[in-house]
């Protein structure tokens, strides 16, 4: 919402200065975006008298001025066929930037022709304040050099530009911010009142409100033998100031009126009316009417029409028709002065698309009262402007209570603010803003003016009061501690995150932020997006969906760093996927990538391979707590990772922690990723809870034998197919007291191993606790582990 | 036989071949002709027994103390021997030191997981716990509840993105703000409640200054005495811990919230280092946050009487507040995963803020 200084001093009487008035307008809420403030932007400019112009000596065209100016005398060299002795005319010294022009002067003279030009005289294009460039600005009367320019050409009028936040509709019009400002203190607000118009005949139009919900109010006059003339210069200047085009007095009014005092109007062409006009639904394609947007649009029954007996005539608090707008040659006129409910308007105005400065204003809540002032305020100005004779002002329907008063103790200001303010100190400021506060000590019913619909319980008061006293006036306070002893805030997801984070980026791992939705056809390369999670509105065709994997855009994102001439990068996020729409449809994960690409060292190249992904999986479960000894690896990952090199870890058989291993081929050829890729996948959420022990954090009692451990090797022969996991665990269950070790030292396959089998070398060690063993239980537990071995996985002690 | 003078010459003839000796064996070699079973000492010692006593009182301490000091000799040429060899061995493994070293990736956590462990130890200390909830949200918990009427216009100011209706013509929407975290807390839990609550927020909105995701954080204070002073002290003491300055010159400006009333926006004064900003000094005014003491009405929409129960609540930009701490200038490149941004502007998994070794 912009308004000029000069109108915000129509209804404010003040003698602060702009930047005072901007100070005041941003702590009482009202938040500046912009001034506007010419006399700042044409500082450099002012006026100047030119005591002597003659004829350059070598330019025909060109005229040498002697200059007063407010740097003494200058000689100008000026090239303006109006030129000459005896004028008042604009000064801009060496240096100035002109805006018109867009140049700055040389800080130095320069000789025109030979002849030193110490400055410039400009034009109104020039400055940019006007069309006029056929000379020099030649000002009206005498002026004292050095007066502003913007001064002495009438444009030193401020424009302040400020945000207006959707509680307060009143701002919309400038009496409304005059209103606050006042309360502030900065000035008083000015009576100007709207008097009423006595008609001369009774209006002759009938009024019916078919849909009171909608239009509960419409006020309706007519007013004859009217000119559509040319707005006068004050009220073309004021539209021109806030950015309106002016158009005709009759539209003019209604727009000056719109953002004086918030108050929409509607004037028709009473010639085009035929019968009674009609607040009421819309009636689908018989209602079919051109707005004055000069689009067609089919009223639906959800949408408020004007319209008389023949024809729909517009939006009720939306848009007009062209059909019964005012053109030039319009004689009578009929003016509404309506109310529209807020959420219908909203609702017509969205599912129109129809942006207009009556709707803007109605779905946020004009004041309903307004329609009498509004009239009768318009009427004057047409009579004025336009002249015509006013009929009577035909009121239809009831204008809508006021909000209702609000029980008020004092004592909410200091509860709710730790403000200790007077009760008069409350009184008064309510007061200022239009609140009508009665009743006896702590105890205020305070009435709401009928403008403050955002008003309705005692917090708003509160806050009206606190704004206007001045935040900056509350003692900060710092939060006293809460009693008691102070348990460490965060959850065991939270750590997980933060330990999984720390783990994976100690293992050279760069932590990634990436978005959270991605394409579907990127989501179906991984089991596609779960159920409900297709976006409505998306930012792009390209971030349509919520992605079930982090790994998408990770995979992307290693791409482009290669692209960029980074390859290399290994990246993770720990960050949401989305499984469905249910607030537990949610999932952490920790995510990784990483090219296979083997480094170029002079001790030799080392290329990554899925153990070393197996290895950053565990290391990364084990930092959030998972039982990674008791997992299980095998080889069950979907169908995005490549069949013979991936695998998930897994609790038992159906929670599954992680996924890893390489991505499939054809699904790197899908997001076009060269090479091929280590990743993986954990979900967090899936690592079960630890036991809670209730305080005791104090470690089991240390198993620490003296005995010299045994260590044995075996080598068995087993089917291709057969898990070397399995056989670990076999050996590891021959006898669970003694054997604290198994490790693989050799897999083979190959010459002296029979076609389809691998010879799996297997060392364990086994831990002896009282006394050291003897050969023959070493050979009995030997024994039991080849027994073990043999009957898990089908193979053969090798011999 | 008691001359002792053919010892001597024995003796310096056996030295000097000792210390000649060139290797381990050629050193035995001359050990055992010396002092072997059938060495010159050796068989001068046996000749001891066909003395007379007189004789060997001479010759027997004469024949002990030279096998002693040839075994000394022997024992420390071996030594300097070994030493001369391993010294040769050593000086054979020599390799250049200077060849550089097997490459080991650096990884890095990402600003805005160190701002947000930043923002947990900050309110930590000031007794808040963190708090989470999902992104995908229904209506009632990011508008309805918070305040925000249906077909209100405040609703117009978060550029929504929603989901596609369900067949009941219900659509969730991707969360505009951490504030439904404030819902979902008080829902279930009991006051005093005191909270921060990052997260990821959406908002369909994609140009220098936005991105269609970034973070928040939320803050939540709900008791029976909690009221708007107490918000200006907690946000000036946190603006202070976070920037690690001791002056803090702030203005709350009243603005409107739908879920706060009264409501205001934090403005701090700043001055700008490169792309950092300096807190506290300076002569401009930026914006930094939104807060305001919690509307009764979402108090309401919780199941708590507004009459009985008041608090505060806060939230801000994390992503904003990273680049203003840490000198960012692009928000788009938070999420660009360039390998050189993270390296450049993330932090080592080592850093933990805490209040006892600082914040970074």
């Amino acid at each position: 919402m912009k308004f000029p200084l000069s109108w915000l001093k129509y209804h404010l009487e003040t003698d602060a200065s702009l930047a005072e008035i901007a100070d005041a307008m941003t702590m009482a809420g009202l938040e500046i975006e912009d001034i506007d403030n010419p006399a700042e932007k044409f500082g450099e400019f002012t006026v100047c008298y030119v005591k002597d112009a003659v004829k350059h000596p070598d330019a025909d065209k060109l005229r040498v001025c002697t200059v007063d100016t407010r740097d003494g005398e200058k000689q100008i060299v000026c090239g303006a066929p109006n030129a000459r002795a005896g004028m008042y005319a604009v000064y801009a010294p060496l240096g100035t930037y002109i805006p018109g022009l867009d140049f700055a002067l040389d800080k130095k003279p320069r000789k025109i022709r030979g002849v030193e030009s110490h400055g410039m005289m400009c034009s109104a294009k020039e400055l940019e304040l006007g069309e006029d460039h056929d000379g020099i600005i030649d000002l009206d009367g005498e002026w004292e050099v050095g007066t502003p320019a913007v001064v002495a050409l009438g444009q030193d009028d401020p424009v302040i530009d400020f945000e207006v936040t959707p509680n307060r509709p009143d701002w919309l019009g400038v009496r409304g911010i005059a209103r606050d400002l006042a309360a502030t203190g900065i000035g008083t607000l000015k009576d100007v009142p709207v008097n009423e118009i006595e008609g001369s005949f009774p209006c002759p139009v009938e009024i019916k409100l078919d849909w009171p919900e909608a239009c509960p109010v419409f006020m309706g006059r007519i007013v004859r033998g009217v000119k559509n003339v040319e707005s006068p210069d004050w009220l073309k200047k004021a539209l021109t100031s806030i950015g309106l085009r002016p158009i005709n007095a009759l539209a003019d009014i209604t727009n000056l009126i719109s953002y004086d005092r918030c108050r929409p109007l509607h004037v028709y062409d009473a010639s085009k009316l035929t019968g009674a006009i009609h607040a009421r639904k819309g009636a689908g394609e018989t209602d079919r009417f051109e707005a004055l947007d000069n689009k067609e649009y089919v009223p639906a029954d959800s949408m408020c029409v004007i319209a008389d007996e023949a024809r729909a005539l517009g939006f009720g608090g939306v848009m007009g028709g062209v059909y019964s707008g005012c053109e030039s040659d319009t004689t009578d006129v009929f003016i509404e002065a309506a109310w529209f409910d807020p959420l219908i308007t909203r609702a017509t105005a969205k599912a129109t698309g129809i942006d207009s400065d009556a709707k803007y204003r109605y779905e946020r809540g004009v004041d309903p009262a307004s329609c009498r002032d509004g009239i009768e305020y318009a009427t004057r100005l047409i009579l004025d402007i336009c002249g015509g004779e006013a009929s009577e002002v035909l009121v239809a329907g009831e204008v809508p209570a006021k909000p209702a008063d609000i029980e008020f103790p004092v004592t909410e200001v200091k509860r709710l603010t730790g403000l200790d303010l007077p009760r008069e100190e409350i009184v008064r400021i309510l007061e200022t803003l239009g609140f009508e506060p009665v009743g006896e000590g702590d105890m205020l019913t305070v009435g709401v003016p009928s403008w403050r619909l955002d008003c309705s319980q005692k917090a708003d008061l509160v806050e009206e009061v606190a704004r206007i006293h001045g935040f900056d006036n509350l003692e900060a306070l710092s939060l006293p501690r809460l009693p008691g002893r102070r348990e460490a805030p965060a959850t065991p997801m939270q750590l997980r995150a933060r330990y999984a984070r720390r783990a994976l980026a100690s293992r050279g791992y760069s932590e990634a932020v990436t978005w959270s939705f991605c394409e579907t056809s990127q989501a179906a390369l991984f089991g596609g997006h779960g159920e409900g999670l297709t976006l409505d509105n998306p930012i792009s065709s390209e971030l349509d969906v919520m992605r079930p994997t982090a790994l998408i855009h990770l995979l992307t994102a290693m791409q482009a760093n290669a692209d960029r001439g980074q390859a290399g990068a290994a990246l993770f996020e720990v960050g949401p996927i989305y499984l469905s729409d249910a607030p537990d449809g949610q999932r952490l994960v920790a995510t990784g990538v990483m090219p296979v690409q083997a480094d170029r060292h002079w001790t030799g190249q080392r290329e990554p391979d899925v153990f070393d992904v197996k290895a950053d999986v565990m290391a990364a479960l084990e930092a959030a707590g998972a039982p990674v000894g008791s997992l299980q690896t095998v080889a069950e990952a979907r169908e995005w990772w490549h069949p013979g090199r991936s695998g998930v870890m897994r609790l038992g058989p159906k929670n599954v922690m992680a996924e890893f291993g390489e991505i499939h081929p054809r699904v790197l050829k899908a997001l076009d990723i060269d090479g091929r890729v280590l990743a993986f996948e954990i979900v967090l959420d899936n690592i079960p809870m630890p036991k809670k022990v209730s305080g005791l954090k104090a470690r089991t009692q240390l198993d620490k034998a003296d005995l010299t451990p045994v260590r044995r090797d075996f080598a068995f022969l087993v089917d291709k197919s057969v898990a070397a996991d399995a056989a670990i665990r076999a050996a590891k269950g021959a006898d669970k007291q003694l054997i604290t070790g198994v490790s693989v030292f050799d897999v083979y396959e190959g010459k002296g191993v029979p076609e389809g089998q691998v010879s799996l070398a297997l060392e364990v060690t086994l831990q002896p606790r009282e006394k050291t063993l003897t050969d023959e239980e070493i050979e009995a537990v030997a024994g039991k582990i080849v027994a073990k071995v043999t009957g898990a996985t089908g193979g053969s002690l090798r011999s | 036989m008691t001359d002792t003078s053919n010892l001597d010459t024995l003796e310096r003839d056996v030295l000097s071949q000792i210390e000649a000796a060139g290797n381990e064996a050629g050193l035995d070699e001359i050990r055992v002709s010396a002092l072997g079973k059938k060495g010159s000492v050796s068989l001068m010692m046996r000749e001891l027994g066909k003395m007379s006593p007189e004789e060997r009182q001479v010759m027997g301490p004469a024949l002990n103390g030279l096998k002693t000091r040839l075994n000394d000799a022997i024992t420390a040429r071996k030594d300097t021997l070994e030493n001369a060899a391993l010294d040769a061995a050593l000086a054979s493994e020599t390799v250049d030191i200077s060849l550089p070293v097997r490459p080991q990736p650096q990884g890095s956590l990402h600003p805005i997981t160190q701002v947000m462990e930043e923002l947990a130890v900050i309110f930590a200390d000031m007794g808040f716990a963190v708090a989470e909830g999902p992104d995908v949200e229904d209506d009632f918990h990011n508008f309805t509840a918070l305040n925000f009427p249906e077909g209100h216009p405040a609703r117009d100011t978060q550029d929504t993105f929603f989901m596609q209706p369900d067949a009941d013509g219900n659509r969730k929407v991707l969360r505009t703000h951490t504030s439904p975290v404030q819902i979902r807390t008080m829902l279930e839990q009991k006051p005093p409640i005191r909270i921060i609550a990052p997260g990821r927020v959406y908002r369909c909105d994609w140009d220098q200054t936005h991105t269609p995701m970034f973070h928040q954080v939320e803050g939540l204070v709900i008791d029976k005495d909690t009221h708007m002073g107490h918000l200006k002290g907690v946000l000036l003491d946190f603006i202070a811990a976070f920037f690690e300055t001791d002056k803090v010159e702030a203005q709350f400006r009243p603005h409107h919230f739908p879920f706060t009333e009264p409501s205001a926006e934090m403005d701090v004064k700043y001055e700008r280092v490169g792309q950092a900003v300096k807190v506290g000094q300076g002569d401009k005014w930026m914006e930094i946050l939104g807060c305001g003491m919690v509307h009764p009405n979402v108090i309401r929409n919780c199941g708590l009487d507004p009459d009985e129960y008041q608090g505060f609540a806060f939230g801000m930009g994390v992503d904003r507040l990273a680049m203003l701490k840490y000198g960012a200038p692009d928000l788009r490149d938070f999420f660009n995963s360039d390998k050189r941004w993270l390296a450049h502007y993330g932090f080592s998994p080592l850093l933990q803020a805490n209040l006892a070794t600082g914040l970074s």
